[in-house]
């Protein structure tokens, strides 16, 4: 049933995935009402204790764990226990759930509602619910869905009740909470409620592991979170964030359960709801605070097409074959288990290292739709033209010839890509830009990014009063989104591309050279992308293997060769990753020309971002994506990493400290000036 | 100190309705148990026999020797009371009669020549064996199957100067080769022999030995103390790699009780005794030791202080290290033994410490003083039905909190009680059914236990009449606490009585392709329902792995409870239909389920011992400095791996 396979398949065109039903087709012919009163009777975990909600509090009141660091905390703080047990009681019934039956069924017929207006069709793999009730059956379930929309956790709680499945608690940010009304509302469908940080915060976390390690053991209900810890606005996933996985393998690693089934659950919009909405807030936009009103006025959206989503419930992955001769559970022997501790290194690495290849295993069962294709070329074209300074857009026949010649090379890359193979392509194109027209426009038989009317953009605001930068940030709104969309086929051609900018970056066909620029690059962009840590020989291995295996690339014991063909796609690959390679130099740029003593990591961002625009707005730089605070704060994570950028503790706050000749030497390597050094990395 | 065994538990119940303390009593009392004792026994008892201050008999004329060991409940020739390739008397064993009724022959036990019907759909319905499918043993020993010894010539002509009794016999030899472990009599029944010792030797007392040990010194002859036989570790295979010749030391004429110390009570016991003969030798003094493992029909003083034996009545009297005073062990740097018998000393590490548990690889101990206790004046079993496993843990865990546990109480799993309930006798009236039915409904219907999950715990207190009815009145309250419900003295009987037979069982099983071992641990209190539920799901998990095409039978029990933790057995069997190599599946599951506790908490063994099995784990059991000490130990006694059975290290 479970398989700890998570890793990818030698050849990805081989790997076998289920099919797809439309289950919003059901609702199109039958009544919602019904639907949402019907007799809900799920499958439950064999080894359920059945508690109520409430009961649940009561018993993380008297774990021991709770006893234990009420006392040390008592202790520690001069507080009475009393007063302490009051912290954690109200830190309880701030976070605690109340999922309601009847919460659930209003929310199915209301869905049902929205879900029928805004979306085509919501695509569900059967069988991967079929693997999941047998899953739920044998051993407590932890679902981790992809995270691209807040309707990610109405959309699994929906897709739960509408297939009898156990609903499932889900970990909510606090924000959530804020939103009067909804926040209760969302609390009695199953939410419960942590605070965004709470580092130091000891009772805190005592008292919200051990409610999601109560709920989780007894079988309460599947626990649900967000392995990438928040929403990604660029649709690309975000490099997982460990606390809750942590939490959760917990019970497996110190025996209190058998085995945990963690089930990898990847959830793709064809259309995303909050597509302008990210761009903006990734161009310095701050984003609003969520509030009651501000999901009516989010009412507008209602009136549009999102397409269709797809939902694929993955394999599920037993925790138990996961840490088979990885983690030594003896370990806990020494010490009670309910005293907390730091996890050791090598869980930590455990976790890690599991993490990263739940999220891979989500990306592989992220849908494409033909559009991701077009949004990919589009921007190269966009980005090409702009440099060489010649007419706007492709045609559309060259636009769909490329677009057939990427759907063949993504297939064989192993892509989960719906592209109706019935269809003519042209029609296929036709209609994927149709539904983005927002985004692109087609005039004179060429097909272009929307820049003209600044896209969606504040079109009210009359034109003579739009500065260069506001217009420069109006545009990168449009580019930005369909970043966000060409962002969802990279983990496809990662690899491949890394591969290829190593070999564009190398100074010769040598293999070993190309292996070291290959590592270096991976290194470098690993807080940008979904890398497992350690995996760079298995990386180059897979990048070689489908580059040689798609007649791009000879590869020999020595040499690494561009084949005559292979020009195309490597091609293709290089100009993929152009912006991220150009997106790092930049910033080690202003590293070293602009950062002063002081510079904070919150100044950072917007300082950046100036030193950015000026840049953009003189020519120096093509990328306008570069705006993206995301790749700014990855490319700070991965120096920081690196340690060419330390963080100094200061008299008042942090400050950056900028090692000027690494950040030079890492600048300078990234624009292939300089050759990797061969000590830095692993020999092949 | 092993898995299975026989015992003497059956004689408590008699016992309850005598209740005198007065000393006429006691040994009317003394007498009757010894009756009931001497009952197990296919010969009856020679009183002279019973307790000798005598000097060594090997010194006395030759024409001596066969007469003693006629007296004796273990022979030389082991082979003629019993199996030569499974367990306990050859006349007992399970069988199914004409009928297709399970039967247990012999006269021995209290099933002996009952029927059992359970027995047969429970073995259908738990493993999927059918009566149509059968697998006998192979009847007889072929003695071609058995290389010729290896003899070293020197150490077998200064052996004959000794005049101590030895053999080269086939059967003799092929006899202690073995303990009772799954593979071993597995491979037995299929008439295949491995290495096996050379010779076997049976040294009368203290000086035999010392001889015998300083020749082996002198001739380079490997030698493997041989007790009771019942050992379920591989600590009496053979070495393959020993290229020199193996001379199975043979302890079980060594069974004098030399003297009884009633002011100490203490007695100082020659180490071939075995366990039965020991209490009753002792219980015709007025006396027992209280030390009774499961296997104590079989089983010697010498191998209980080898491997660390623990009884089922330690509460009261202690396990083997709580109970031995002195030790006396041969050894080939000489003999070790402490010079008085001060009941503790601060005199650095015990030295005891590095025999109790040494399995064979020192020397041979050969005489043990042992603490001694009178008699207890009453006995009384009993049970306790709780709803579910996770209560009954929870009821023994609050017992031993109080420190009131009885002489012994056990938890079995809702698996164990169904396969308990499947062992009832033949009930003779219909009332006693009508009564059964009764008390079933009850506690399913009335008091809403779910007979899938229910779980039992068998009790035995002992000791002066008013305070067992006391003690027993403690218990029961707690236990009523965890929602317990006292479920007879018949129940409790029964849950005892599974310990012996199912070593029998084992044999039934194997003749209709079922194989199947019981494996123990020690495990802290926090951790008995994780290691419990853990170890059980890895078991049926392997088995599925493995391509096992029945689901296993995967059961545990809380045998012993302690201040800081609790003994745990587990027992494990499947019906190996349809695969090719079912011992090796078999080991595999083992050893998973043997990782599976230690990742859990629980430790390598309570009291079965390391011997071969289990070497694997010494290591991150006791740490590197920790295998440091006991090489050195061993490397400065036994330089030259004389006790080569090659156990422990």
């Amino acid at each position: 049933m479970t398989s700890s396979a998570v890793c990818s398949h030698r050849d990805p065109m081989l790997k076998k995935r289920d099919d797809f039903e439309d289950m919003l087709e059901e609702r199109r012919n039958s009544s919602d009402l019904r639907y949402a009163l019907r007799c809900y009777t799920p499958v439950v975990y064999k080894g359920l204790a059945p508690c109520k909600a409430n009961q649940l509090k009561n018993m993380v009141l008297q774990s021991e764990q709770i006893h234990y660091v009420i006392n040390q905390v008592s202790k520690e703080m001069g507080k009475a226990v009393d007063e302490v047990q009051e912290e954690v009681s109200s830190i309880l019934e701030e976070m605690a759930q109340r999922l309601q039956l009847s919460t659930v069924r209003f929310f199915a017929f209301t869905l049902s509602k929205v879900f029928k207006t805004l979306f085509r069709s919501i695509c569900v793999n059967e069988e991967g619910i079929q693997r999941l009730q047998q899953a739920i059956q044998e051993h407590p379930v932890v679902l981790l869905p992809s995270h691209r929309s807040y309707m990610d956790f109405l959309l699994m709680s929906y897709i739960l009740y509408t297939y009898d499945l156990a609903l499932p608690v889900i970990a909510a940010g606090m924000d959530f909470m804020a939103m009067k009304f909804v926040g209760e509302m969302l609390r009695m469908s199953g939410a419960f409620f942590i605070r965004r940080s709470f580092g130091g915060d000891k009772l805190y976390w005592a008292v919200f592991s051990e409610y999601v390690k109560t709920m989780l053991k007894n079988g309460y209900a599947p626990v649900e979170f967000f392995l990438e810890g928040t929403r990604s606005r660029t649709c690309k996933s975000l490099t997982p964030k460990l606390g809750l996985l942590n939490i959760v393998m917990d019970p497996f690693l110190k025996g209190q359960v058998y085995d945990i089934n963690l089930v990898p659950v990847s959830i793709s919009y064809e259309r995303i709801l909050e597509e302008s909405l990210y761009a903006r807030e990734l161009l310095g936009v701050p984003k609003p605070k969520e509030s009651t009103s501000g999901l009516f006025k989010a009412r507008k959206v209602l009136s549009e097409d999102y397409g269709s989503i797809h939902v694929y419930f993955g394999q599920p992955v037993s925790v138990r074959s996961l840490a088979q001769g990885r983690v030594n559970r003896c370990q806990f022997n020494l010490k009670p288990r309910h005293i907390p501790r730091r996890p050791s290194e090598d869980i930590q690495s455990f976790v890690n290292d599991s993490a990263y290849r739940l999220v891979r295993a989500q990306e592989e069962n992220m849908v494409l739709k033909p559009w991701v294709l077009l949004a990919s070329l589009l921007l190269q074209n966009h980005h090409q033209n702009q440099a060489e300074g010649q007419k706007r857009g492709i045609t559309l026949d060259e636009l769909t010839e490329s677009a057939v010649w990427l759907r063949d090379l993504s297939r064989h890359y192993g892509a989960f890509l719906h592209w109706p193979d019935h269809t003519p392509p042209s029609e296929v194109v036709a209609s994927s830009l149709s539904l983005h027209q927002g985004l692109v426009r087609i005039s004179e038989g060429r097909v272009q990014l929307a820049l003209e009317q600044g896209g969606q953009a504040k079109p009210e605001k009359p034109h003579s009063t739009i500065t260069p930068e506001e217009d420069l940030l109006s545009q990168a709104v449009v580019v930005l989104s369909c970043a966000s969309y060409r962002n969802q086929a990279l983990h496809v051609f990662l690899r491949p591309a890394l591969l290829a900018s190593a070999i564009h970056a190398a100074s010769s066909n040598n293999k070993q050279d190309i292996y070291n620029s290959f590592s270096f690059l991976r290194n470098m962009f690993s807080n940008e992308f979904i890398l497992c840590p350690g995996a760079t020989i298995e990386d180059f291995e897979e990048a070689c293997f489908l580059l040689v295996k798609t007649g791009a690339l000879q590869v020999t014991q020595q040499e690494v060769v561009v084949t005559e063909r292979g020009h195309r796609t490597l091609t293709f690959l290089t100009s993929m990753l152009d912006p991220f390679l150009q997106g790092y130099q930049v910033v080690c740029r202003f590293l070293c020309e602009e950062a002063t003593e002081a510079l904070t990591e919150k100044q950072f961002v917007p300082a950046v971002r100036k030193f950015i625009i000026k840049h953009l707005l003189a020519g120096r730089l093509r990328y306008s994506e570069v705006l993206s605070s995301d790749l700014q704060k990855n490319s700070l994570a991965a120096l920081l990493r690196l340690g060419a950028v330390r963080k100094i503790k200061g008299a008042e706050q942090e400050t950056l400290k900028v090692n000027q000749v690494m950040v030079n030497s890492l600048e300078d390597t990234l624009g292939g000036k300089l050759p990797t050094q061969k000590a830095a990395v692993a020999r092949l | 100190m092993d898995p299975s065994a026989p015992s003497l538990h059956k004689h408590g119940s008699s016992m309850a309705s005598n209740s005198s303390g007065s000393s006429s009593d006691r040994q009317r009392v003394a007498q009757q148990r010894l009756r009931i004792i001497a009952g197990h026994l296919q010969r009856p008892v020679d009183e002279e026999a019973a307790v000798l201050a005598a000097e060594c008999k090997a010194k006395g004329s030759k024409a001596d020797v066969p007469k003693v060991t006629e007296e004796k409940t273990v022979p030389r020739r082991r082979q003629e009371i019993m199996k030569w390739n499974g367990w306990g008397y050859s006349d007992s064993r399970f069988l199914f009669n004409k009928k297709g009724q399970a039967e247990f022959t012999g006269k021995r036990y209290r099933l002996s020549g009952m029927i059992i019907p359970g027995l047969k759909d429970w073995m259908e319905g738990t493993f999927g064996a059918s009566m149509q499918h059968k697998m006998p043993a192979t009847p007889i020993l072929n003695s071609d199957a058995v290389k010729p010894p290896t003899l070293n010539e020197a150490f077998v002509d200064d052996l004959k100067s000794t005049s101590i009794p030895f053999s080269h016999d086939a059967e003799d030899r092929v006899f202690r080769s073995h303990g009772h472990c799954l593979h071993e009599i597995f491979a037995l029944r299929e008439g295949k022999v491995g290495r096996v010792p050379d010779m076997v030797v049976w040294p009368n007392c203290h000086n035999d030995v010392v001889k015998i040990v300083e020749l082996a010194c002198k001739h380079n002859v490997c030698l493997i103390p041989y007790g009771g036989g019942t050992s379920v570790s591989s600590a009496l295979e053979c070495p393959p790699e020993e290229t020199r010749s193996i001379v199975s030391l043979d302890t079980s004429q060594m069974n004098r009780i030399l003297w009884i110390d009633e002011k100490n009570l203490t007695a100082h016991v020659e180490a071939g005794i075995v366990g039965q003969d020991l209490e009753r030798l002792l219980n015709e003094s007025g006396y027992c030791t209280g030390h009774e493992p499961d296997s104590m029909e079989f089983s010697s003083l010498g191998g209980w202080v080898a491997t660390r034996a623990s009884g089922m009545k330690k509460n009261i009297y202690g396990n083997i290290e709580d109970l031995v005073v002195h030790v006396k062990m041969v050894t080939p740097q000489g003999v070790i033994e402490k010079s008085c018998q001060g009941p503790r000393m601060s005199t650095g590490p015990d030295v005891h410490h590095f025999i109790l548990g040494s399995e064979g690889t020192l020397g041979v101990v050969t005489e043990v003083t042992m603490k001694i206790r009178p008699m207890p004046e009453y006995q009384k079993y009993g049970s306790v039905v709780f709803p579910n496993f996770e209560q009954g843990v929870a009821c023994l865990r609050e017992v031993a909190r109080q420190r009131c546990a009885p002489a012994s109480i056990r938890l079995m799993d809702n698996e164990q009680f169904k396969f308990g309930h499947a062992l009832k006798p033949q009930v003779s009236s219909l009332f006693t059914s009508f009564l059964d039915g009764l008390k079933t409904f009850y506690i399913t219907k009335f008091k809403g236990f779910d007979p899938n999950r229910l779980c039992v715990a068998t009790l035995l207190f002992e000791g002066n009449r008013e305070k067992v009815l006391q003690h027993e009145k403690q218990v029961y309250d707690i236990a009523a606490k965890f929602g317990g419900l006292a479920a007879g003295e018949d129940n409790g009987q029964r849950g005892y009585m599974l310990t012996f037979v199912i070593a029998y069982l084992r044999d039934l099983g194997m003749d209709y392709y079922v194989i199947g071992e019981s494996f123990e641990t020690s495990v802290p209190w926090d951790r008995v329902l994780d290691i419990c539920r853990n170890v059980k799901a890895r078991i049926v998990g392997e088995c599925k792995e493995r391509a096992v095409q029945f689901p296993p039978l995967s059961t545990c029990r809380v045998t012993q409870t302690y201040d800081a933790g609790a003994c745990v057995y587990f027992y494990f069997a499947f019906n190996y239909r349809g695969l090719s190599d079912p011992v090796h599946v078999y080991e595999q599951v083992e050893h998973a389920a043997r990782e599976e506790i230690l990742a859990n908490g629980g430790s390598l063994s309570h009291h079965h011992g390391v011997g071969k099995l289990r070497k694997e784990w010494m290591r991150e059991t006791i740490s590197n400095v920790g295998m440091g000490m006991l090489k050195s130990v061993k490397d400065y006694v036994d330089p030259n791996n004389i006790f080569g059975n090659r156990n422990l290290l």
